[in-house]
């Protein structure tokens, strides 16, 4: 084992030791304020076997990958396509930017009351907030992928006779691939995030109604189950994306160079 | 139309083709209105916001007028904002200078930048109310990580020869942390920062949806309960305004420092 996992190693075995300690023998922190690991583990029984907030802890966690899943396919297979193509022609690029530029400084979490409005509590609502909070980075890196391109790889392709839909296949995607994967990485986030301030506003189901209901209930134990849940399974989609982009991205040492 | 020319469009060409974006899409958004297609009630004209937007800035709507709602989020954000840049900024720093403090912060943290600062809301709300301590601690967890990395990268990326002077000439840890690492990395701090301001006034608007008795994310849910579109998206409009004037601000930071030569 390298010295710096060790070290991240007793770090971790130290803060949870620090908690129980801190929690149950010693009693310093007040159990209405943060939960100790025994109502951790308690609130985990019960939201498994008996269920919280109208279902079961999978039911939630089903709901909300769902939605940030279709939410995230929604935004990349929109936004990527529009990065593209604004970055390949000026045209398009001049038509949209101002638009874009107007619309881009409103906060996708400012869109929640709107969508609520327009949608109501139910899924379509969620995935057009995650649609427009993922939209953003995936245009503006896809934007920014072709741009990077040298344009004397793409004069030589041309000058070769190369047809279109070659150029945009073999040239244009893979040399802007690498960027349109920080976007679709950066869109995955704005996805989480999102959805789980969407569900916290309201919803029937999903890990921010497990948080809403318990902050109404005063439940500690319960919110440490519900934030662990969304870290654990934003992390697990960003590792999932990662895997992707390393399979994709093979043919580039670029792909090793990434985190 | 050929294939990435690079073509440079004439000033003129860019102009109107700006225009045209802009005029289709309020003409869009105006004939989707005005024909009720959409039923007017969820969507008002462009002009009908407008207009709302004027009554707002004068008239109180949910216990305040829209620049004391703005004035009430614009304190909050300050205050955890600052939070933020003052723990993440030294923070990064000792990190990039100090190994051992890296191997001990990095495991935790990268495990708590994996929730999203949004879902702090609940125990912020338990811990610090729902008056201002609550939402400062939900933007401090949205501006702290950015400030956090981008000094720890700009202190790990200082040139070894600048560090190695430095050490060879006995200077303290202290003062090679304050004196070539800090200014090394303000370029990167800065770039941090914006990235912050972002993060953390969009958790606020967030915060203020859920639990807040004040500020314009709260004036937000009154409209939305009151089925009040207009006022919903005059919100919209001045969270964006002010989102852009902070970000303008901060690149005007960025482009003084540069002058300045500490980039």
């Amino acid at each position: 084992m390298s010295r710096r996992s060790a070290i991240g190693l007793a770090t971790i075995a130290t803060l949870a030791l620090a908690w129980y300690l801190a929690t149950m023998p010693l009693e310093w922190i007040s159990p209405g304020r943060f939960p100790s690991p025994l109502d951790v583990w308690l609130a985990l029984q019960q939201v498994t076997l008996k269920g919280y907030a109208n279902g079961l802890l999978y039911q939630h966690i089903w709901h909300s990958l769902k939605l940030v899943v279709l939410g995230f396919l929604v935004a990349a297979g929109t936004g990527v396509p529009l990065g593209l193509l604004m970055g390949w022609s000026a045209r398009a690029e001049a038509l949209i930017n101002p638009v874009f530029l107007l619309i881009r400084p409103i906060p996708p979490l400012a869109w929640i009351p709107l969508a609520i409005l327009w949608l109501g509590l139910g899924d379509s609502a969620k995935i057009m907030v995650i649609w427009f909070a993922a939209f953003v980075p995936s245009v503006i890196n896809s934007f920014t992928g072709v741009r990077s391109i040298e344009p004397s790889v793409i004069e030589a392709a041309r000058m070769l006779g190369t047809p279109r839909g070659r150029l945009v296949r073999e040239i244009l995607f893979p040399a802007a691939a690498p960027m349109i994967f920080t976007g679709l990485r950066l869109s995955l986030q704005a996805s989480w995030t999102t959805l789980v301030a969407a569900e916290l506003v309201g919803a029937i189901y999903g890990l921010g109604k497990i948080l809403n209901v318990a902050q109404t209930d005063l439940y500690p134990g319960m919110i440490f189950v519900g934030m662990t849940c969304v870290a654990i399974f934003g992390w697990a989609t960003t590792r999932l994306l990662a895997a992707i982009e390393t399979r994709s991205l093979a043919w580039t040492q670029l792909a090793e160079a990434l985190p | 139309m050929s294939a990435l020319r690079l073509q440079t469009l004439s000033r003129a060409e860019a102009a109107a083709l700006g225009a045209v974006g802009l005029l289709s899409f309020f003409a869009i958004w105006s004939f989707l209105s005005l024909s009720g297609l959409v039923p007017h009630q969820f969507l008002p004209a462009p002009y009908e916001v407008a207009a709302r937007f004027g009554r707002l800035l004068l008239a109180p709507f949910a216990g305040a007028t829209l620049p004391e709602h703005l004035a009430s989020s614009a304190l909050r954000f300050a205050y955890g904002f600052v939070l933020g840049a003052v723990v993440g900024i030294p923070l990064g720093l000792l990190m990039g200078w100090f190994r051992v403090l890296d191997e001990i912060v990095s495991p935790a943290f990268d495990a708590l930048r994996f929730i999203a600062p949004i879902a702090w809301v609940p125990f912020a709300a338990l811990w610090f109310g729902t008056g201002i301590g609550g939402p400062i601690l939900i933007i401090f967890a949205g501006a702290f990580p950015p400030c956090l990395i981008n000094a720890y990268r700009g202190a790990r990326f200082v040139p070894r020869p600048l560090i190695e002077a430095a050490q060879m000439l006995g200077t303290s840890n202290l003062r090679i942390i304050v004196e070539v690492l800090l200014p090394a990395s303000t370029a990167s701090i800065v770039a941090g920062l914006r990235v912050s301001a972002g993060l953390g006034w969009q958790s606020l608007i967030g915060a203020e949806l859920i639990v807040a008795s004040t500020g314009v994310g709260f004036m937000m849910v009154q409209a939305q309960l009151d089925a009040s579109t207009p006022t919903v998206m005059s919100a919209m409009v001045a969270i964006g305004l002010v989102g852009l004037a902070i970000d303008v601000a901060l690149r005007a930071l960025e482009a003084a420092v540069r002058r300045r030569g500490l980039a």
